[in-house]
């Protein structure tokens, strides 16, 4: 009697609410684990046929491709927007090239290309392994002698992982050179100027950077969009759900992902390049 | 002198999903060789009844057992082995839509054998004449086919492996007289050319009259008093034909007789 009256009371609504999400929370984080764990252990023991992954790699990598340079063109020229102004102000206008690259190559680079990607090819994912499952193809698969997870999910993971760093470094390229084509062509920034200075602040180290936050940010991309299609309920409405998870856990990971990455990183740099600062 | 365990055997199967009961302590043995019709009202737990026959789900409590031997017993790795002893014909086909007629039916072989391409293209090329398609039909994708095309290129899949069992999920449900008096024919002509047990669940009476030697009907439990047993009737289809168990009959004269007047009250 008494647990009824403390569950109809309007006090206890919020703490059961907080509890709810709780408790949706740490399943759905546990039900991730063991399905990313079943994924690696096909992907450490028996890997799909090449022609498997290779149309994985067509429909993520390549297909990605041309909205991923213009995405890129288009970061490129709004830092050039943004920040032309300021630099004129202080007479730094020269180092506008140093400015784009830096912040492309290092942070939104990599943090907005696998946004999109996210969206193109983590909603795509969902959206298709979600039709797959209330279309029964899954059930298939498993009675034909294949495992769902070795033929639909490590392909995808595969391919994710491979190819999202080579398209954020593609995104990279393209934002440079609209960083480029705005500030010198449309800006009048000396070309000269702007190559010596993008040259200067760049290195191999933030490159790696870019690359290797996004290997991370594919796997997620690719575990994520998979599990959500594997857990897709009936109907439409089912697949328009997944898909739309499949994106916003896939956004949350990323941020998240890209703050430890950029604090894993950044000590990987300071016990490369600086070990004194390390140390010390 | 040992008996042979049948060939499959529900012993008090019960299976939920959520708080939803489908099955509840149903049991039933399929003998070698039998035809068997499950029917019964949409709901009543027959597609479920044959996945659990097959393991691609598992029973709530209860058993379900290969050659006397339970599902529950075999790892994941031998119940896959086990599942290609069945074929399972889906009830919306579940073509794989990213690959062509010829790739689905040559997909079990290219995933479970050891055939080159040449004995995997001849085989798929037999399968497609099996089930009456013509050979320029490997090339096209499933969603340029009609619906009882689909239903035949999952039949044509089904058989690749030659299976011992085969389990059809409302092999003619959605298809036009026609065509549904081609899958009967096709179903009797499978049993025919090689023995095998199969599994129809339908509610079709027509695919029963045509295909079975043994009826089993399921009744929805929500119907069902507590004490009530699942499995309504258990007989031949003349029996189910003639008999004049009320639910039994009402089914198979598609009759829908008190459901009328609850609509009214409704």
């Amino acid at each position: 009697m008494q647990t009824a009256l403390q569950t109809d009371s309007p006090l206890s609504a919020p703490i059961r609410a907080v509890g709810k999400i709780t408790i949706e929370g740490v399943t759905l984080a546990g039900d991730l684990a063991i399905f990313a764990g079943q994924m690696l252990a096909w992907l450490f023991t028996r890997l799909p046929r090449y022609s498997v992954i290779l149309t994985s790699a067509y429909a993520i990598g390549v297909m990605s491709l041309p909205v991923v340079l213009l995405t890129g063109a288009f970061i490129g020229m709004v830092i050039a927007v943004q920040t032309f102004e300021q630099f004129q102000f202080m007479h730094l206008e020269t180092q506008l090239g140093a400015t784009i690259n830096m912040s492309l190559v290092r942070e939104l680079g990599p943090v907005l290309t696998a946004t999109m990607l996210a969206g193109r090819v983590g909603s795509s994912i969902a959206a298709e392994l979600g039709t797959m499952k209330i279309t029964e193809q899954i059930d298939a698969l498993r009675v034909l002698g294949a495992n769902p997870i070795q033929y639909l999910v490590v392909p995808r993971f595969v391919a994710c992982v491979l190819l999202i760093p080579l398209l954020a470094l593609c995104a990279d390229a393209a934002g440079v050179v609209g960083g480029w084509f705005f500030g010198s062509q449309i800006l009048g920034v000396n070309s000269v100027h702007y190559w010596n200075h993008s040259e200067d602040f760049i290195g191999a180290f933030d490159l790696f950077t870019g690359a290797a936050k996004c290997a991370f940010f594919g796997a997620a991309i690719a575990i994520i969009a998979c599990h959500r299609g594997f857990h897709c309920s009936a109907g439409a409405e089912g697949v328009g759900k997944a898909a739309t998870e499949a994106f916003v856990l896939s956004f949350v990971a990323i941020l998240v992902l890209d703050f430890l990455a950029g604090i894993l990183l950044n000590e990987i740099y300071h016990l490369l390049y600086m070990p004194s600062v390390g140390v010390g | 002198m040992t008996t042979e365990p049948p060939i499959i055997e529900f012993r008090n199967v019960t299976r939920s999903f959520g708080s939803q009961m489908i099955l509840r302590n149903v049991s039933f043995k399929l003998e070698r060789g039998q035809t068997v019709a499950v029917i019964g009202e949409s709901g009543c737990g027959k597609s479920v009844t044959l996945k659990l026959m097959i393991g691609l789900i598992a029973p709530n409590s209860g058993d379900v057992l290969l050659d006397g031997r339970s599902h529950a017993s075999r790892s994941e790795r031998e119940l896959t082995k086990e599942r290609l002893r069945f074929g399972y014909v889906f009830q919306g086909a579940a073509l794989f839509d990213s690959l062509t007629v010829g790739e689905n039916i040559a997909f079990p072989l290219r995933q479970n054998t050891q055939m080159t391409d040449q004995q995997i293209h001849n085989e798929m090329q037999e399968r497609l004449r099996d089930v009456g398609l013509p050979p320029l039909v490997a090339h096209k994708r499933p969603a340029e086919l009609s619906g009882g095309m689909k239903k035949r290129v999952g039949l044509a899949r089904a058989l690749a492996l030659q299976p011992e069992i085969m389990l059809y999920d409302e092999p003619t449900t959605g298809l036009d007289p026609i065509m549904t008096d081609v899958i009967n024919t096709l179903i009797a002509q499978t049993r025919e050319k090689r023995p095998m047990t199969s599994v129809v669940v339908t509610h079709e009476m027509s695919t029963v009259g045509r295909t079975a030697d043994r009826v089993l009907m399921l009744y929805p439990l929500p119907r069902l008093e507590a004490t009530d047993g699942q499995v309504v009737f258990d007989g031949s289809p003349a029996e189910a034909f003639s008999t004049e168990n009320r639910r039994v009959y009402q089914f198979v004269h598609g009759m829908a007789g008190e459901r009328l007047e609850e609509l009214a009250v409704k």
